[in-house]
């Protein structure tokens, strides 16, 4: 092996110094910093925790798209599960529901939809009692219809009573933590039926399904006035650590902050594991060469279910914590720009496939984001101004919404512009080579 | 028959409005689907921005119209799309061409997609404000209620001005598709690159004329299909989110890369939609008094209801996606 002149691009790399991290990282902190001598603690403590919480979905998405090549359209859908459950387990129990009779009714209609399910399902085998296949699929659908409409009008009547006699069912008074994990294990199943269906067709089919399964979940959460109290949102949640009433917003914030610090850093060292385990190996041979990986025997769509559920398992939990942070569940609050593009932003700018990249990317797009609000504002100001100083331009009343809107423009250019001119991101996923 | 008329008011007139409109937005995606492999998000976007060029230029000019008697909007329709088709062009220039002289996988430019669907959703809403606008400026909106002859009808029949237009211009528009995909040498040599790109420049065809081509048809269309919607109900800036879904849906129902698959899977999704929210206890009615005493209807039989009607196209694209991948019409990509 002496002998050989050592090709390049097989030798392992020399250990250099991470010049790189290291000089992204302390731009980052002076950027952190800045915003805290600017705005003032609280504000900025506040900042710091809702990246964190884009951070996880970052890592979310990072893990579908960075290692497994899978592209997730819909990132807000699972937000907003996770978000939902945060809610519905940490809000206090609502005795106007509970008290009455209308929590058996509620259940006995939920055990109709299991019974006629059951019953559908049942319908789809009579070909196993002999009767023509033609038949048998005729039937199943006509039972499934009937029972379906059977099953939704009993359920209109029963939530319609709900929300006029108790408002909404309430919560279940729990620790916000419990919500954040089911909230995680609701995502993944929802993650689990989407990537069922279009993980083994072309991977456009995922984006498509991931984007309506993201307005169905918002649609839903808005429209069931029973269940999340809709458009009139629900408030306050309640936090795991002692509230800004206790202690004070900046200590309460920095609290809440710790707190998620231990969830990325947990969430970060087993991807660490999983990525240079044979695991995350399997993964990356599965992302460039599928052929080549089906070939070695590797189960290709299993493997990309179990990355596509992890991944959403993540944004679930993420949102949870997101929500319960903010204290306020609003159902029309969940935009595709503010929690999809803004997350894919914080992926592909960052670096996919590189969790510390896709952490550095989270914060800093985070702080870009917060801070274009009063830059648009001023910006628009000063083109009103000059257009009215110089043309005489009469201009409409609603610039500041106009503003606003301008930054949708702003994430779409990113997005074009890192395809284009860095499409590994600023810091790459670092591929390591063996003799 | 009062209830019938209803039902065509509802279903039949609804169902054929909603499906031409996926159906002309269907056909551009299938077609970009088909020549360079990736699903365009921002197509839906340049529906919007072909209505609001049409917005523009009729408030622009908003007498034009009257003088012949049509809606200033549809003959600024054509202008509107000129202008469409050279945006589509012009983003395939900056956007596209570079990323496919990288040989990215589709994915990516499907995320591209996704990045100008914002820059044009953005410039849309800097420019246009965030509220509803009337692409009526300065015409009336004309409604025809024809009354049916026949005894005890009350209600008529409700059709108005934009929908006989939509039904008129998506008829014209299958039509001179089918004659260019068929007859035109520009039309044969699409078909031939949709099915092998390799095959088919090497036996001589341009690509990079057919790519342009493809771009200003999907263009055109996409300006007629968000005109027509905004004729029919307001232009609204941010339209485009509620129609992508019922699109890709309906492209992917009629066969990815077939353009007829595309009108008919528009159709379908359209029709489904307008079924699914019909309140079918209507047409029960006149049966009520022959029901046995037990059964007792609900008042609202509608499979779901109106602010649900987004899960119609996404049920649909599961199901085609889990029994038949390749579409009704088995398109060639999957």
């Amino acid at each position: 092996m002496s002998t050989q002149p050592k090709r390049e691009d097989l030798v392992a790399a020399p250990s250099r110094f991470p010049l790189r991290e290291v000089l992204l990282f302390t731009a980052l902190l002076l950027a952190v910093l800045g915003v805290y001598a600017a705005m003032g603690a609280a504000y900025s403590t506040r900042m710091l925790v809702e990246a964190a919480c884009y951070a996880i979905l970052a890592l979310g998405l990072t893990i579908q798209w960075g290692y497994a090549g899978q592209f997730n359209a819909g990132v807000m859908g699972f937000v907003a599960l996770g978000g939902f459950c945060a809610m519905l387990f940490s809000v206090p129990i609502n005795e106007d529901f509970w008290g009455t009779e209308l929590p058996s009714e509620l259940g006995r209609v939920l055990l109709y939809a299991v019974a006629a399910t059951l019953v559908v399902i049942g319908a789809t085998r009579l070909d196993r009692l002999g009767i023509p296949k033609t038949l048998r699929t005729i039937i199943a659908v006509a039972v499934g219809l009937i029972l379906y409409l059977v099953v939704i009008s009993l359920l209109r009547d029963v939530t319609g009573e709900i929300e006029s006699r108790a408002g909404f069912i309430g919560g279940f008074g729990l620790p916000a933590w419990v919500g954040w994990i089911v909230g995680g294990a609701l995502a993944g199943g929802v993650g689990y039926f989407i990537g069922h269906i279009c993980l083994g067709l072309r991977s456009d089919y995922l984006a498509i399904a991931t984007l309506g399964i993201a307005e169905i979940i918002k649609a839903f959460l808005k429209n069931s006035d029973w269940l999340t109290r809709g458009t009139a949102t629900v408030s306050p949640l309640p936090w795991p650590t002692p509230g800004p009433s206790e202690l004070g917003f900046t200590l309460a914030r920095a609290l809440y902050l710790s707190v998620t610090a231990v969830v990325i850093a947990a969430i970060f060292f087993l991807l660490h594991r999983a990525y240079h385990a044979p695991w995350g190996r399997m993964i990356r041979a599965i992302r460039d060469n599928e052929v080549a990986a089906a070939a070695m025997g590797k189960d290709i769509n299993r493997r990309r279910l179990e990355i596509f559920v992890l991944g959403c398992i993540l944004m679930g939990l993420g949102g949870g914590m997101l929500t319960s942070f903010n204290s306020l569940f609003d159902p029309n609050g969940y935009l595709p720009l503010n929690h999809t593009f803004l997350v894919l932003v914080m992926v592909i700018l960052g670096g996919p496939g590189n969790n510390l990249g896709t952490m550095f990317g989270a914060v800093a797009v985070y702080i870009i984001w917060i801070m274009s609000e009063p830059l648009a504002l001023w910006l628009m100001q000063l083109i009103v101004a000059f257009g009215e100083g110089a043309f005489g331009w009469d201009a409409p009343g609603n610039m500041d919404s106009r503003a606003l809107q301008a930054r949708v423009l702003v994430i779409g250019v990113l997005i074009t512009a890192v395809l284009r001119f860095a499409p590994k991101g600023l810091l790459p996923e670092k591929i390591r080579h063996h003799d | 028959m009062n209830e019938w008329v209803f039902f065509i008011n509802n279903v039949v007139v609804a169902g054929s409005v909603s499906g031409s409109i996926y159906a002309i937005g269907a056909v551009g995606v299938t077609l970009i689907f088909s020549i360079m492999r990736f699903a365009h998000f921002a197509h839906a976007d340049m529906m919007t921005f072909g209505a609001f060029m049409v917005l523009l230029l009729t408030t622009a000019f908003p007498t034009a119209g009257a003088s012949i008697g049509i809606p200033t909007a549809i003959i600024m329709l054509p202008l509107a799309m000129v202008l469409t088709a050279a945006l589509a062009v012009g983003i395939d220039k900056v956007f596209y061409k570079p990323l496919r002289a990288h040989g990215v996988k589709p994915i990516v430019m499907v995320i591209g997609s996704l990045g100008v669907t914002l820059i044009l959703q953005g410039l849309i809403r800097l420019f246009a404000g965030t509220s509803g606008q009337s692409l009526y400026v300065d015409d009336r909106k004309e409604i025809f209620r024809l009354a049916l002859p026949f005894d005890g009808v009350r209600v008529p029949v409700v059709i108005t001005e934009p929908q006989l237009y939509l039904f008129v211009i998506t008829l014209v528009a299958v039509v001179a598709l089918h004659l260019f995909l068929n007859r035109s040498r520009l039309g044969k040599a699409m078909r031939a690159m949709s099915d092998n790109p390799e095959l088919a420049q090497a036996s001589g065809i341009n690509t990079h004329l057919i790519v342009a081509v493809t771009w200003v048809i999907a263009g055109g269309l996409a300006a007629i299909a968000g005109t027509l919607l905004s004729l029919d109900v307001t232009f609204k800036p941010d339209l485009s989110f509620f129609l992508l879904l019922p699109i890709f849906a309906a492209a992917i129902v009629g066969g990815v890369g077939h353009p007829y698959g595309a009108i008919a899977g528009g159709f379908v999704v359209g029709f489904a939609e307008s079924l699914a929210v019909f309140n079918w206890n209507i047409l029960l009615r006149p049966f009520r008094d022959s029901f046995p005493a037990w059964l007792e209807l609900p008042t609202n039989l509608a499979f779901v209801s109106t602010e649900y009607k987004i899960v119609v196209p996404f049920f649909i694209l599961v199901a085609i996606l889990i029994w038949r991948p390749t579409g009704l019409f088995k398109g060639k990509v999957i």
